[in-house]
């Protein structure tokens, strides 16, 4: 039982220099390709930096221009909303939903249902994002794609005349995988005998639901929503379906800032959205870490009898 | 020969878990740590081992000083609690892994461990993995590999503590054998007892990071030199009664016993073992008197306890002999078998031949 | 169901159910295959008929609509992988799903493509590269994090998980083009390698980390007794040890360089270092009509090795969760 006490203190005085050397090469790494380029963003940001032309010689530092053009931007603004709607459908709505009615299903299943579902659902996760692009353009395609083939409208442009849908789906098809591997783990976790012991007193499922499975993965449910909700905001695979299009209809955020600053060439301006991003990231993941720290902390005395 | 002298060790929140230990183990010894948990059992060999520094003293293994050796020159071979096989190798890999260390070469270190573990009767397990293995195997490979190498001194962490109590019997047997054949200096922690008392030669009662004794299992056991050792030793825990000592006589929860020769008057604690009492069913001076409220099965004895009137007092009693429950009893202390602390210390002589601390 | 060797407790069951009227899918499954003795036993005690047609009925719709469920999530998720499973063997690969008039043409035309080949090579190169970096540093941060007790290591912790959330490739496109460009790294494997590696070395310590910590401290320890330097001890113990974590980060780290798209996107503007994402988008957005029988066998070739290594680890140590999700 000792190991339980944690590590032991370092026995010779030169080990903390040795732990220096091991770390070292990693947090150089991190440094120069991480860190760095977060604080530069945010310095980018203010100035009025272009790929081409007069400025990307001689860049001039333009204070918060760039965040009150923003702003004052139409496409900006439309793009904010769309990424609103893509995150809260997609993610909040479709993949947790989805992902935790498949976990339920098969919570105490064997057998190759239930290998097959979940096989079928990582495989949407793991493949390339580019394969998976083109799968989806195969298959909404106008005139020869699976889906008009099957429902028989022949013609029906789904990713011209509905571009946000199509993504909103293509993405919860895309992610589930994630929330159902959770959901599924959390509800492993569920003690068997606090399910017996609400379907002894006669509760309905959607009582157990409610009163001993949600309430035991609490916890797991806010991680999944906040992790899948930071990942689907900077996703940019949409961009190999759509580019943001048809007329911007599909541009989110992380599309955008890639039309107007890599693509446009408005570096300055591209950083500035870029912060906004790194902000809101910012959010999500001090609001996941705080969770996962007091679920720690709530962890200990439950582990002690 | 191990030797300590002044070891202190404070870990960085303050915890003094060794605290100024003098002893000195000689070659060949069989030593054992007993303690309560938490007590610095396992620091202190860790200590030996040179895992942990000492915060102060210092530490002489065969005659030479190795308080700065790194653990790797000390020559000593450690046994851990859980065994600390390599899982990802098998049998002769893991037994052979100290020769390994020393550049043997490899039919050479082979033919050590199939030696080693015939000796062991481990032969036919050589190609397993420590997952293969029951846990009696496992602390057999794990001894296997700390005999190996030749060590001058085994540090055993409570090696038998992951056996059911059976195994625990017959691995005791087995160690004890091992290590007489072997002759090499053992310092063995332990928290039982009986695993103390059956195997060392010497055993160090410790509490708090100090020694509360040193000295072989019959002083320990008979002649505890204070209250906590005799709290800590024997099956059933010592009865320690407070009561006075003057005119002539020790007056103890309504007994009046003889007064050993050079206990000074004054208060005293008087202790006797469960083991040394005998039951009277008629009243007497020299006598505990209570009424039995518990009686336990020993299997080859009973356990009596009496309550009398502010002590609850036991007594082992022979099979058949035992009184029903409830009834009247008096609890004789044998002749020459109780023990006088006065401030925490002993100061009865011994019956024998003189006293040890 | 074990339930069912105890009929006094099944009793127990049926009573209380009988009371709320509500029954679980399950429990209406297990009902549903009860034991002879046990429905003996329920007989006995001449529980009401209606309740269990009740039950019988709920049970039905219950499995019903579990299996109409598992149908439709089984098609949502296989009909877009259809195409992949069937355009690379057909002779005439349309958009459209068909039987394929099986051969194996396809592949010998992707073979012929000199982009094709020369993707999947710096796609190699790209990932192997990338995975080697990682494991490496973050083995050896990890070991020293979890072994040493230095000041901050906690916060330290606390931060790098951070940012490898934050910083993500979307928001720091802008300034990773711009260090490329400046570093000299535009248009080489290194500078791809090295921006990736970047962003998944903070979460690769982190997974590692559990790893060490999931291991106990007494081999090393026994290994240090017995006399090994600490090499010896990382070779012989240490890395046998966390293995299977070092094959996860790698792995993953494989992964995701080979899903990578936005960074070899942005920093390679040469076809001839493009890896294979980056080629398979060109291939269909590239004006006029897509080569479908390139795509389709290039899409299949592509997602394979991503598959395997998947399966592999999923038999070989099972999915685990990691960085404190799994808990
Ligand atoms: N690495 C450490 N850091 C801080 N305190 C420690 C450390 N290791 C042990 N201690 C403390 O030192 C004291 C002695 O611990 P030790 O492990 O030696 O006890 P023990 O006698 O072996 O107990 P047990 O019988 O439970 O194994 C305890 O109070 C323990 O909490
Ligand atoms: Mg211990």
């Amino acid at each position: 039982m000792s190991r339980l006490k944690g590590a032991p203190s370092p026995p010779s005085a030169a080990r903390p220099v040795g732990t220096a050397g091991f770390v070292l090469p990693a947090l150089v790494l991190i440094g120069v390709f991480l860190v760095f380029p977060a604080l530069w963003t945010i310095y980018l940001g203010l100035t009025d930096y272009r790929l081409t032309g007069l400025e990307a010689a001689d860049p001039r530092v333009v204070g918060l221009d760039n965040y009150t053009a923003a702003l004052g931007d139409e496409r900006f603004r439309g793009s904010l909303w769309l990424t609103v709607q893509f995150v809260l459908g997609s993610a909040v709505i479709g993949q947790a939903v989805l992902g935790f009615a498949i976990a339920w299903v098969l919570r105490d299943r064997r057998g190759p249902v239930k290998r097959v579902t979940e096989g079928l659902v990582l495989l949407a996760w793991i493949l390339p994002s580019s394969v998976v692009a083109f799968l989806w353009i195969a298959l909404l395609d106008r005139d020869e794609g699976t889906l008009n083939a099957l429902l028989h409208t022949p013609g029906a442009a789904w990713l011209l005349d509905h571009p946000m849908p199509s993504i909103i789906v293509f993405n919860v098809w895309r992610g589930t995988a994630f929330s159902m591997m959770l959901y599924g783990a959390a509800l492993s976790n569920v003690p068997p005998s606090l399910l017996e012991t609400a379907r002894l007193a006669g509760a309905s499922t959607l009582q157990q639901l409610r009163d001993v499975v949600l309430p035991h993965i609490k916890g797991h449910v806010l991680t999944n929503l906040l992790l899948i909700s930071l990942w689907t905001f900077n996703d940019f695979s949409t961009f190999q379906i759509t580019a943001g299009g048809p007329d911007g209809r599909s541009e989110i955020l992380p599309v955008y800032i890639y039309n107007v600053a890599l693509s446009g060439g408005r570096l300055g301006f591209g950083a500035a959205i870029s912060f906004l991003v790194l902000l809101v990231n910012l959010v999500f993941a001090v609001a996941y870490l705080r969770l996962l720290r007091s679920r720690r902390t709530d962890a200990t005395p439950k582990a002690a009898p | 020969m191990i030797a300590l002298r002044g070891l202190t060790k404070e870990f960085p929140g303050g915890v003094r878990a060794l605290d100024g230990l003098d002893l000195e183990i000689a070659d060949g010894e069989f030593f054992a740590l007993l303690g309560p948990s938490g007590c610095g059992k396992t620091t202190l060999l860790r200590t030996i081992a040179g895992l942990e520094t000492p915060t102060s003293g210092n530490i002489w293994i065969g005659g030479t000083e190795v308080t700065s050796v790194p653990p790797g020159k000390r020559d000593v071979a450690m046994v851990f609690q859980d065994y600390a096989l390599f899982p990802h190798m098998d049998v002769t890999a893991n037994i052979a892994y100290p020769l390994r260390i020393r550049k043997v070469p490899r039919s050479r270190r082979e033919a050590r461990a199939a030696e080693t573990a015939s000796r062991l009767s481990l032969s036919e397990l050589l190609s397993r993995r420590p997952g293969q293995l029951s846990g009696g195997q496992q602390q057999r490979v794990a001894l296997a590999r700390a005999v190996a190498c030749h060590p001058r001194a085994f540090l055993f962490d409570e090696p038998l503590s992951n056996l059911d109590a059976r195994l625990r019997l017959e691995a005791r047997t087995f160690l004890k054998r091992l290590q007489r054949e072997l002759a090499v200096t053992t310092v063995f922690v332990t928290h039982d007892q009986g695993e103390a008392l059956a195997l060392a030669d010497r055993i160090a009662v410790m509490s708090a990071g100090r020694f509360t004794q040193v000295g072989t299992p019959t002083e320990v056991f008979q002649r505890p030199a204070n209250t906590f050792t005799a709290a800590f030793i024997g099956s059933t825990p010592m009865n320690l009664l407070p009561g006075t000592a003057g005119d002539g006589a020790l007056r103890v929860a309504g007994a009046v016993l003889p007064l050993p020769g050079g206990v000074p008057d004054g208060p005293i604690v008087y202790g006797v073992r469960p083991e040394y009492m005998d039951l009277s069913p008629t009243p007497r001076a020299d006598a505990f008197a209570g009424k039995v409220a518990v009686v336990e099965n020993l299997g080859t004895a009973h356990l009596v306890t009496l309550e009398s009137r502010e002590h609850l007092i036991q007594a082992v009693v022979p099979e058949g002999a035992e009184p029903s429950a409830g009834t009247a009893a008096w609890a004789v202390p044998r002749p020459g078998r109780g023990l006088v602390y006065r401030d925490d210390r002993l100061v009865s002589p011994s019956p024998a031949n003189g006293e040890n601390r | 169901m074990s339930e069912h060797s105890k009929p006094e407790r099944s009793q127990a069951n049926r009573h209380r159910e009988g009371r709320g009227g509500e029954v679980t899918d399950e429990r209406a499954e297990s009902e549903g295959r009860a034991t002879p003795s046990e429905e003996g036993t329920s007989r006995l005690k001449g529980r009401p008929e209606p309740a269990e047609r009740s039950e019988a009925i709920r049970h039905a719709v219950a499995v019903i609509g579990r299996a109409t469920f598992l149908a439709a999530v089984l098609g949502f998720f296989a009909l877009p992988l259809l195409w992949l499973a069937t355009a690379p063997f057909d002779a005439r690969p349309g958009i459209t799903v068909s039987v394929p008039e099986f051969t194996l043409r396809n592949f010998q035309a992707l073979l012929d493509n000199p982009y094709a080949l020369t993707s999947l090579r710096n796609s190699l190169i790209q990932a192997g590269g990338s995975a080697v970096l990682v494991v490496t540093l973050a083995a050896l941060a990890a070991y020293a994090l979890s072994r040493a007790r230095v000041p901050g290591r906690d916060a330290l912790l606390y931060v790098l998980l951070l940012l490898s959330s934050v910083v993500t490739g979307t928001a720091a496109m802008v300034p990773l083009f711009e260090l490329a460009t400046r570093l000299g790294l535009i248009d080489t494997h290194l500078g791809v390698v090295l921006t990736l590696s970047g962003g998944l070395l903070p979460a690769a310590i982190f997974i590692m980390k559990d790893f060490m910590d999931g291991t106990p401290t007494s081999y090393e320890e026994s290994a240090r007794v017995f006399g090994a330097s600490s090499g010896q001890i990382l070779r012989h113990v240490v890395i046998p040890l966390v293995r299977p974590g070092l094959a996860t980060i790698a792995v993953w780290a494989v992964a995701n360089v080979w899903g990578s798209f936005l960074q070899p996107f942005i920093l390679l503007r040469d076809p001839d270092k493009a890896p294979g994402a980056v080629i398979l988008y060109t291939l269909y957005t590239e004006g006029g009509a897509p080569r479908l029988d390139l795509i389709s066998t290039f899409s299949l070739l592509y997602s394979l090795p991503v598959v395997v290594m998947y399966v592999f680890v999923s038999r070989r140590y099972g999915f685990r969760f990691h960085g404190g999700i799994k808990s």
